[in-house]
């Protein structure tokens, strides 16, 4: 009798063991089922010609479907050598358009010098650094590559690296 | 098998294949209600009866909806609302119920807290009902976002970015759940088999699941007293119904609940026939841009309070962020209700205004609930951004602290 005791709870572990390891192949095949296709991935990059930009303009654009705020700083803005893209010896502040709260667009107030978002009251200056409300974080920078006059978005250019390095 | 003889009619050729009159008595006519119970007890039958109103229109609307980025706007707002026979009726009954279904739900929660509908005995049923609002609030946001509206866009957008909140893996958490860096396509098409499939069928399981916790503790009543209800039953089938202190759910309870089911549907269709652009955004009749954020945002008013809860904590307290102190309070608002059995640790069960302390407490939270839905929906500037910090903490602080500190001083007074 003891013999096939052990032979039924063998059965029994060799079914379980099968049945763990086609379990955790199927989850990895269904999380990776739920993941950015790889056409979604290949999201290209995106170039600004900002030579025609006026001191205090804000420009808008779209990259990898986020808005991306480019604001050409004009004399009465406060530099900041830590966030400020130097393009052609002008200062912009280039972000990503999301508030670092829950993601959404933060409006530019011109006379007031600010980003406002409405969602939650989040304040940002221009240099898109956070100044009020529940924003945990600055504006994050998109990794950024300049070429002369241009900007090209989604590429890490030296100036980029530096800049993370010393954030 | 059994023994099947010759039927005399359709009811026993199925009585004798599928025992039909036993499975009648046991889901219907032997299962036992107090007869001491009031209008509030009814709000079940009308849960359920709105869910059957919603599972029906929804069959009606998703027949004509093309979850694409590019036709899920128009398949809303021209093809069902236009040229599709009555699409405008499924459409506002579909939009309505599922916003009525939240007040129901909410008055439905607050009776079993007022009568300790959820202690002793009840804990199930009470977890199971939290599920099904758990589930619902992901049923109805998921259904939001389809007509791909604004409103429903940047919802989409601020609700995946919550899960960034989370420890090492949010960021990629929320590109994993959205398929996408931003919401879009991918998101859209999720969130319908989600609305569609898989979330109907969960809550079918969780509301058979509700209903089965009941049979063996049964109903509580308007006097929280504890019914013998093998007796009372007994008492009912030997012909003394008039001292028994319960009634058959068939034909008895389900009687009085066809009534104010009745009296419901009345409310129901004068909101959907005149009232209905309560569960319309206007902003949702614009279609969804990426690019631009609507001035304000705001979810639905039946996830206000807890909206409130989250961005209530708007400056940082001790050197933690803002924004983790909103999204944790956020997080022990969806849950703490689940505990409220092992929060509220008296063993009295006794409706609230027999339990002095117990009863402010219950009407400073629901007050309290009342102004976090309120100022959920102003913008969160000046001093309205104070009186959402004061009341997310009043509301942490009844849960979290008072309700433990009463049920112990009950205990310690009673005895």
């Amino acid at each position: 009798m003891a013999t096939s005791e052990s032979r039924r709870s063998f059965m029994g572990v060799a079914f379980g063991t099968v049945a763990a390891v086609g379990g955790v192949f199927s989850l990895v095949a269904m999380k990776k089922t739920w993941d950015p296709l790889p056409s979604v991935k290949a999201a290209g990059f995106t170039t600004v010609d900002l030579s025609g930009m006026q001191a205090g303009e804000l420009r808008t654009i779209e990259w990898r479907k986020k808005p991306i705020f480019i604001l050409k700083k004009d004399a009465s803005m406060a530099k900041d050598p830590k966030r400020d893209v130097v393009v052609d010896n002008a200062a912009y502040t280039v972000v990503i358009g999301l508030c670092t709260h829950l993601g959404c667009i933060p409006a530019y107030h011109p006379s007031e010098q600010i980003f406002k978002c409405a969602c939650h009251g989040g304040e940002f200056d221009t240099s898109g650094k956070n100044i009020f409300g529940p924003p945990p974080r600055p504006l994050d920078i998109p990794p950024f590559k300049i070429e002369g006059t241009k900007l090209v978005l989604g590429e890490e250019g030296p100036e980029y690296k530096k800049m993370t390095k010393e954030a | 098998m059994a023994h099947i003889r010759k039927a005399n009619g359709l009811i026993d050729w199925l009585d004798q294949r599928l025992a039909v009159h036993k499975l009648f008595d046991v889901l219907m006519v032997k299962y036992w209600i107090p007869k001491q119970i009031n209008f509030l007890w009814a709000m079940g039958v009308i849960l359920t009866t709105l869910f059957a109103v919603l599972f029906v229109t929804g069959l009606l609307l998703v027949m004509y909806y093309k979850p694409d980025t590019a036709l899920a706007f128009d398949s809303v707002n021209k093809t069902i609302m236009q040229e599709v026979d009555y699409g405008w009726l499924w459409r506002h009954m579909h939009g309505v119920a599922a916003s009525v279904i939240f007040l129901i739900i909410y008055i439905h929660m607050f009776t079993g807290i007022y009568y300790g509908s959820y202690k002793r005995g009840r804990e199930m049923i009470w977890v199971s009902g939290m599920l099904l609002f758990v589930v619902f609030s992901a049923e109805a946001f998921s259904g939001y976002m389809l007509p791909w509206g604004q409103m429903s866009y940047w919802a989409a957008q601020v609700i995946t970015n919550l899960f960034g909140g989370i420890p090492f893996i949010g960021p990629e958490l929320v590109i994993w759940i959205r398929g996408d860096y931003a919401v879009s396509d991918p998101t859209l098409t999720r969130f319908f088999m989600l609305h569609v499939c898989l979330l109907p069928i969960v809550i079918i399981s969780i509301i058979a699941f509700h209903f089965y916790s009941l049979r063996i503790p049964h109903v509580n009543n308007e006097i929280s007293e504890e019914l013998d209800f093998d007796l009372e039953a007994e008492k009912y089938m030997a012909g003394d119904t008039r001292n028994s202190k319960v009634i058959p759910f068939w034909p008895g309870f389900l009687s009085k609940d066809f009534m104010y089911i009745c009296l419901f549907m009345i409310f129901f269709f004068y909101l959907v026939c005149f009232k209905f652009e309560f569960a319309m955004d206007p902003i949702n009749f614009d279609p969804a841009d990426a690019l631009k954020t609507p001035p304000h945002i705001y979810p639905e008013w039946y996830f206000l309070w807890s909206y409130e809860v989250l961005r209530g904590f708007f400056f940082d307290i001790g050197g933690i962020k803002a924004f983790n102190i909103g999204l944790a309070a956020f997080g022990i608002a969806q849950v703490i209700f689940f505990l409220l059995p092992w929060l509220d640790r008296s063993e009295v069960v006794k409706p609230a205004h027999e339990r002095p302390l117990f009863f402010i407490w219950f009407w400073i939270l629901l007050i309290d609930m009342i102004v976090l839905t309120i100022y959920g929906k102003l913008p969160p500037t000046g001093v309205n951004a104070w009186v959402g910090f004061y009341a997310s903490i009043v509301f942490l602080l009844l849960l979290l602290v008072i309700l433990p500190i009463i049920t112990i001083m009950e205990r310690k007074g009673a005895k």
